[in-house]
């Protein structure tokens, strides 16, 4: 089959700007993979095209980059199904980190993240904790962590992720799972420091959930979803405070009480404690009001919301209860 | 053509605008629709972050309503479709959740089996109305019009629950745009965030998104932009002044709600489809389709 790969080039000590280059390559039965076209290219047309792999067999996380589009792993993506979708393939690097040669990104910020987090084991004190009792990594608890176990560290979430883009500082997707890992594992002995740290600046609340991460990630870690297990950890442990835990509360708060969500409710409950904040909110709710977009705070409920009422009761002091879930 | 009608909470709250000009377009194409006016908020991807059991089960019981009725539910929210869609497929998916939705629901003297299907309008107009008798409602063609289509994430991802658009290269909204006359504008922040969901807790992060999103729109040489979800519009529209205020940009770029778009294509006036209402005056659209 003979096909066009076209490819992002960039040389910072030569070129200006990053510029497309098309190659016209037979690949054959073996050459089914975008790594595979990749080598070929090298090969046989040219020998300064640069990217990294390792593998080849989608563990080591080397090779990610974004093809048509998506943030993908070169060694996984099969160019038969890419040319069926697209009709072509594009490739470029991974976005958002600085290019160093053609596919090669410089990797600083996604490893200083991830060191940020203290992505190993803090053991317990022995002294509190016999050995025989000590915590073990059941089947279930497992469970509770395999998912995010799976990561690579191929840097997709951090290329895709829509937060960082806007915020820099934003811990980001891999991060963020990689804490969660610890904080579900029952023989980690800092858990509550680690909550506290990720409910601060550039933590978890700075997630935007455009799930971004867990579309783009090739091992189904689901970043976001770990990040929001961090969440609900932290409204677990108490720390009710942030701003993202109050919007929790009082978007439950809301539509516990009316059945639906009130807008002009909603900011008064969040923020009444803040009456910097909520003043900030008054020029917009003052416009709003004058296009007949503010509701009122208070709003008839909807028919049947004693039940609604009940089922919210119920669930609401079992999820607090519940350690995980 | 017969759906059970979930307008979510923006369209009967902040944007009524969205409820009253989808009602006109529904009526127009001979949709007949029944509200589910004793539905709650589908928890907007909030209530499961603290209660994942709570926001199913919330869900579960709109969907039991649209059951005993034998419908399937239309919503008008891109995050309503995206949260019910992922609620679906948990139901579906996971061993025992439907036993324990229906012990809650019992408290509400209901029960879901599992039959209901749901889906947004725009699915509705490019699948089930189709595009051709779409254009044949278009008496006024938005020709000349350039529309930057604006989908948000909920309805794009994750693209194994919503299963309709691809999620890197989605058509849908597209597809309409040009059944309507107009044009769209192809840039790459139509599949991303609008900032909504940190608006009120970080509305420094938000208003980024949002202004880098409706730079690029602008900059490609869009006249307006257009999107399937409340949300979106609220980041994007209400607070477009921050937006430019966050990026040191004037951009005075008028935002639709889909039916909106749809409507004006359909001959209705300005007072019809609530245009009026916007933050960002829709002057410049109005005028381009000859509209006033």
């Amino acid at each position: 089959m003979r096909i066009t790969v076209r490819v992002q080039k960039f040389d910072p000590e030569r070129d200006a700007y990053p510029n497309e280059k098309d190659y016209r390559l037979d690949i054959g039965w073996r050459a089914s993979t975008v790594l595979d076209a990749l080598f070929q290219i090298k090969n046989e047309l040219d020998g300064t095209l640069t990217f990294r792999y390792s593998c080849r067999s989608a563990i080591c996380g080397s090779c990610s980059m974004v093809i048509n589009g998506q943030e993908k792993l070169a060694c996984k993506t099969m160019v038969i199904n890419e040319i069926r979708k697209h009709g072509q393939i594009l490739i470029r690097p991974l976005r958002q980190m600085r290019v160093l040669k053609d596919l090669v990104v410089d990797m600083e910020p996604f490893w200083r993240k991830v060191t940020e987090i203290t992505p190993w084991l803090v053991p317990q004190e022995l002294s509190e904790t016999p050995s025989s009792m000590s915590p073990r990594v059941t089947k279930d608890t497992l469970g509770e962590f395999h998912n995010v176990d799976a990561c690579i560290m191929c840097g997709a979430c951090l290329s895709a992720c829509n937060s960082y883009e806007a915020s820099p500082g934003f811990l980001g997707p891999a991060a963020l799972a990689k804490a969660y890992r610890f904080v579900a594992d029952p023989r980690d002995g800092a858990k509550d420091e680690r909550l506290i740290d990720l409910d601060g600046v550039n933590g978890v609340w700075d997630c935007t959930r455009c799930n971004f991460c867990v579309e783009v990630c090739p091992k189904d870690v689901k970043p976001m979803e770990a990040i929001i297990r961090l969440r609900r950890a932290a409204l677990q442990g108490g720390m009710t405070q942030t701003m993202g835990a109050r919007h929790i509360t009082a978007f439950m708060e809301v539509v516990r009480g009316e059945g639906r969500l009130n807008e002009g409710l909603l900011p008064i409950k969040m923020l009444w404690r803040s009456p910097g904040k909520l003043l900030r909110t008054l020029p917009l709710a003052l416009k709003m009001f004058l296009r007949g977009k503010l509701p009122f705070p208070y709003k008839r409920p909807i028919r049947g919301i004693k039940a609604v009422r009940q089922i919210f009761e119920t669930r609401r002091r079992a999820t607090l209860k519940s350690p995980t879930s | 053509m017969k759906y059970a009608f979930y307008t979510g909470c923006a369209a009967k709250g902040a944007c009524p605008e969205l409820y009253q000009s989808s009602l006109k377009v529904i009526q127009r194409l001979g949709l007949e629709v029944v509200e589910l006016t004793e539905a709650t908020c589908c928890g907007a991807g909030v209530i499961r972050e603290g209660y994942p059991e709570l926001s199913l089960a919330i869900n579960a019981r709109t969907f039991s309503m649209a059951e005993t009725m034998g419908l399937n539910v239309m919503t008008i929210c891109g995050t309503c479709q995206g949260v019910m869609s992922s609620a679906q497929k948990q139901l579906k998916e996971e061993a025992g959740q439907l036993d324990r939705v229906n012990a809650l629901l019992a408290m509400d003297h209901r029960k879901y089996s599992g039959t209901t299907q749901v889906k947004h309008l725009l699915w509705i107009l490019v699948k089930e109305v189709g595009l051709n008798r779409l254009k044949q409602y278009v008496v006024r063609p938005l020709n000349g019009l350039r529309v930057a289509p604006f989908y948000g994430c909920y309805i794009l991802r994750p693209s194994w629950d919503l299963g309709f658009d691809d999620p890197v290269n989605p058509s849908s909204l597209e597809s309409v745009i040009s059944a309507l006359g107009a044009e769209p504008v192809n840039y790459s922040g139509r599949t991303k965030c609008c900032g909504f969901p940190l608006i009120l807790e970080n509305e420094d992060i938000a208003m980024g998104m949002a202004g880098a999103n409706l730079g690029e729109a602008k900059e490609m040489g869009a006249d307006c932009l257009v999107t399937p979800c409340p949300l979106c519009h609220m980041s994007l529209d209400l607070y477009q002044e921050r937006a430019e205020q966050k990026v040191g940009e004037r951009l005075g770029l008028p935002i639709l709600h889909l039916p909106q778009l749809v409507g004006l294509a359909m001959g209705f006036t300005c007072e019809d489809l609530g245009l009026a209402r916007h933050m960002v005056s829709v002057g410049k659209v109005l005028e381009k389709v000859g509209a006033i």
